[in-house]
């Protein structure tokens, strides 16, 4: 598809960077010009140097061709001119805008109908949205949604003692064969394809496949705590912890906010009537002590700095091992460190914007017909990702025993979803038309159901 | 520096050289010619050893700029020592250093020549011969670009160390895509010129053969006397052809592509290239008319010798050698400006040269008014303060180039004319030069090491300095 994204900040980067890899053409539009050619040094897009927000801009990035305009400059206002731009220019066209700031919050209704916005999207929102998700599932690392809700992707670390250390996964009992369905394991810098033969290790992180209650069972079975949090402690008063608090008081969960700015604090305190703000270092060892770190059943780091949020969450797991901690980090760089500090989850807001509009490009892409993949979820920094294929019509694939499929390397039928039954495969199992298959590998750019087949003889 | 992925790359080229070799050995079938045979074995062993070498994929696909122009100045040379070889076994340039010369000059659109007998060649080597130019013009990694399934952005710097221009960028957002474009483009310019040729009677291995020197704007004819031998519609219609093959192809996107003529025409590269074309045929038909049978012979002869000079494919119809000064300086000048950007000439090139003559007015004006503040624009649009100072640095560059060959040849004993005008024809990559090298003469009886020296300003002026420079440069060598 023809994709124009206006601001090539973090996320329109990342953005640019995700989408190519999916085959998209991509128009990158940003004021300045260093940016644009970092950007097309290591992308293959094309950019254009201007104000986004300008038809003549806009029109020399091929706006009247386009399908889908991104909006994503560091202002607000400036997206939505420019998708009102896009939309008075050529009225097929999609748009997908950025708007973070908690004013607009209530109004977003509004600019879809009004102003024929396609999607806005609030960074800070979504990601609160996911570490709201991971506070009620605590010994989740990460959970992905699949399936509209039925079908989850969790993803969960082994800590020494766990019944899992040493196991193969065909040596796991029936039982839980049956409920779940283990996907990935990543170890150290490695991702691999789960098959029956991989042997589960302390430290591995382990992604598996499970409708919400089984995967509840399922963590029982192996001695993990699976309650909710009933209270948290943030650290860092940002838009993100407002947008939190907010979730978690709306589900009943106390919040504590330490924010360092007193005027700040004063307008969560307003904004937010239940929660307890408290003005004060977050990074000071008697502030937090004073605060209750110890005894805090969840720890949020969301300040600015990622170093101060991972030495936070350090301090904190020190302090107190059960806590389930989140830690918020927004570059992507030293991703492969962090994964391996035993620090709770990580929540980078970057990618699940990213992995958020990917989705939705995909999803704008499917209605067209081009292509079946329904969802995309990220596994690990784009090393490994699920999807979610709907199988419309027969094919070589359909019908026929998974055993005798010659599938690619690194790649399982994870799940099949036919009705409302969920079927974990085994190599009886096949797939058939009408079916909803989550696919999960370590291939790029899979399109189509027949993509899962290795080379054609 | 990424050698596993110059390597590959490398590979990649042996092979698509090997591929192309099956075009001269196709030929030979249709004139049985036993060297035909010499063609296809060595195109078998081009792709044995390219299948060797590509058989291992890279891991590590990452691409810097400093491996893109690595890539491109090794490749051009491996391009052109493998492009000779048959040459040398058929016998019919028997020296390597003759054949690699011949060869370079053909893959880099020069057209200069170390033969004196140009129609003793088999059809099947002329054959070859002219179809490095079309090869050589578009650009050899453009076009594996094309072929190639997907092709990461790091590619990019493959692209702009071989396409020529002070500011390389694409067309459409993917980078397979707009080599694809170029390539079609000229493809599609190449079967026109082809057909219309056809049309005017002309036999077809010569329409073939001289619209690949054409279109890469090469200049290796298959007759001793160039092009004078044809039609006057003919030559006509050659140096039309060759005007249109040293436009922008950026003007036939606008046009195929996007269907804007007003764009295109708005492109200061392309008016000003038209103008000076227009201005040197004039200024030449009345300073030379005494050479000139008549006022349409006169505008003929004119127009066919600025056109070959300007897009640098060094064609000729006449020995303008013999030419009044005037209009021999006018050729010279011609020889360094060159033809524009992105298309498949040489030389300086006109839009560098529009940057030059507005920084140097901005100049100018300074001593007037000290605080003048004036951007420097180019279609409408404002030129980066870095163009315009790498636009310096590159006349910098070549005039060095320039004086360090000349000091070298002229070891050689030649005259001043003789020795300057060889320099400026390779490294613009034009063919003939003056006196000795003129239309009428050969680079035959330079010693072998001025072979070898006018043969890297051919690849110098081709991939535009930098690529070969930094080749010979210690500092891309360090470790650190």
């Amino acid at each position: 598809m023809k994709i124009i994204i206006v601001g090539c900040g973090k996320v329109g980067s990342a953005l640019a960077e995700s989408l190519s890899k999916e085959d998209h053409d991509i128009t990158v539009i940003d004021i300045d010009r260093d940016v644009i050619n970092q950007l097309t040094n290591t992308v293959d897009i094309i950019g254009v140097e201007g104000n986004g927000a300008s038809l003549i801009v806009q029109k020399e990035a091929g706006i009247t061709e386009a399908e889908i305009l991104i909006a994503t400059t560091v202002s607000d206002e400036v997206n939505m001119l420019c998708c009102l731009i896009a939309k008075k220019s050529n009225k097929d066209i999609k748009t997908i805008v950025r708007v973070r700031n908690p004013i607009y919050l209530d109004e977003v209704g509004f600019f879809r109908e009004e102003l024929g916005l396609t999607m806005v999207i609030n960074p800070e929102r979504a990601a609160a949205r996911e570490i709201a998700r991971l506070l009620r599932f605590p010994s989740a690392m990460k959970i992905d949604t699949l399936s509209g809700g039925r079908v989850e992707l969790l993803k969960f670390r082994i800590e020494k003692g766990s019944p899992l250390d040493g196991e193969k996964i065909m040596n796991l009992s029936q039982e839980i064969r049956n409920s779940i369905q283990i996907c990935s394991v990543e170890r150290g810098d490695e991702v691999f394809i789960a098959n029956g033969s991989t042997e589960l290790k302390v430290g591995d992180r382990v992604s598996f496949l499970a409708s919400p209650l089984n995967a509840s069972n399922f963590f029982k079975t192996i001695h993990i705590e699976t309650h909710a949090v009933k209270d948290t402690m943030i650290i860092g008063g940002s838009k993100l912890a407002y947008y939190l608090s907010k979730m978690l008081l709306d589900a009943g969960i106390d919040v504590k906010i330490i924010e360092r700015d007193r005027a700040r604090c004063m307008e969560l305190d307003e904004a937010l009537e239940k929660a307890t703000v408290i003005n004060g270092d977050g990074t000071e060892e008697t502030v937090i002590m004073e605060e209750g770190l110890e005894k805090a059943q969840s720890i949020v780091a969301l300040t600015n700095i990622d170093e101060e949020n991972i030495l936070l969450s350090l301090y904190a797991k020190k302090h107190n091992e059960k806590a389930k901690i989140v830690t918020k980090v927004n570059r992507m760089m030293f991703d492969s460190i962090v994964e391996e500090i035993d620090i709770g989850t990580i929540v980078h807001t970057r990618s699940i914007v990213v992995d958020i509009v990917a989705g939705t490009v995909r999803a704008m892409q499917n209605s067209q017909g081009r292509s079946k993949v329904e969802t995309l979820v990220n596994i690990l920094d784009g090393k490994a990702e699920a999807l979610e294929l709907v199988i419309r019509e027969d094919s070589e694939v359909t019908d026929v025993p998974l055993q005798e499929l010659k599938l690619k390397d690194n790649l399982i039928v994870a799940c099949i979803r036919r009705r409302n039954n969920i079927i974990y495969p085994r190599g009886g199992n096949s797939i058939k038309v009408g079916d909803r298959v989550v696919i999960v590998t370590t291939h790029q750019g899979l399109n189509d159901i027949t993509d899962i087949l290795g080379e054609k003889r | 520096m990424n050698f596993a992925s110059i390597l590959y790359i490398l590979g990649t080229l042996i092979e698509v050289e090997g591929a192309l070799f099956i075009a001269p050995a196709v030929v030979s079938l249709f004139y049985r010619e036993s060297e035909g045979f010499i063609y296809f074995s060595f195109a078998m062993v081009c792709a044995i050893v390219g299948r060797l070498i590509t058989i291992n994929k890279v891991k590590k696909q990452i691409y810097y700029a400093k491996e893109g122009f690595i890539s491109v100045a090794f490749g051009w040379i491996i391009m052109s020592v493998v492009g000779c070889i048959p040459f040398v076994l058929t016998g019919e340039i028997p020296h390597f250093t003759d054949a690699l010369f011949e060869t370079v000059s053909g893959f880099t659109t020069t057209g200069s020549s170390i033969l004196s007998d140009v129609e003793s060649l088999s059809h099947c080597s002329l054959f070859w011969r002219s179809l490095t130019h079309w090869i050589g013009g578009m650009g050899v990694f453009v076009f594996i670009l094309a072929i190639l399934p997907k092709t990461g952005a790091q590619n990019m710097h493959l692209l702009r160390s071989e396409s020529p221009g002070p500011d390389v960028g694409k067309l459409v957002p993917k980078l397979g895509d707009s080599a694809k474009i170029l390539y079609i483009i000229y493809f599609a310019m190449t079967v026109l010129q082809i057909i219309i040729l056809l049309i005017a009677r002309m036999p077809l291995f010569d329409a073939v053969t001289l619209t690949f020197g054409t279109a890469g704007t090469g200049g290796f004819g298959i007759r001793n006397t160039s092009i004078a031998e044809y039609t006057y519609i003919q030559q006509l219609i050659i140096s039309i052809f060759m005007i249109l093959f040293g436009v922008n192809f950026n003007f036939y996107f606008f046009i195929i592509i996007r269907h804007s003529l007003k764009e295109a025409f708005k492109m200061d590269e392309v008016r000003t290239y038209l103008a000076i074309i227009a201005l040197s045929t004039a200024a030449i038909m009345i300073n030379a008319k005494n050479m000139f049978e008549s006022v349409s012979d006169g505008f003929i002869q004119s127009f066919f010798q600025v056109s070959s000079i300007i897009t640098t494919t060094g064609y000729s119809t006449a020995d303008f050698n013999e030419w009044p000064a005037l209009s021999k300086v006018i050729l010279v000048s011609l020889m360094f400006i060159g033809a524009c950007a992105g298309s498949t000439g040489g030389g300086f090139k006109v839009s560098r040269l529009i940057i030059m003559a507005k920084a140097y007015i901005r100049e100018l004006m300074h001593f007037i008014h000290p605080r003048l503040v004036r951007n420097i624009y180019m279609d409408d649009r404002k030129i980066k303060d870095e163009t315009v100072s790498g636009v310096m640095v590159y006349l910098v560059s070549y005039v060095l180039v320039l004086m360090v060959s000349l000091l070298v040849i002229s070891l050689d004993g030649f005259d001043f004319e003789t020795n300057f005008t060889a320099v400026m024809a390779t490294l613009n990559n034009i063919g003939p030069g003056l006196s000795h090298v003129g239309p009428a003469g050969n680079f035959k009886d330079f010693s072998i090491l001025s072979k070898y020296i006018l043969s890297f300003d051919m690849l110098a002026g081709r991939l535009e300095l930098y690529p070969m420079l930094l080749l010979f440069s210690p500092g891309t060598w360090r470790k650190k």
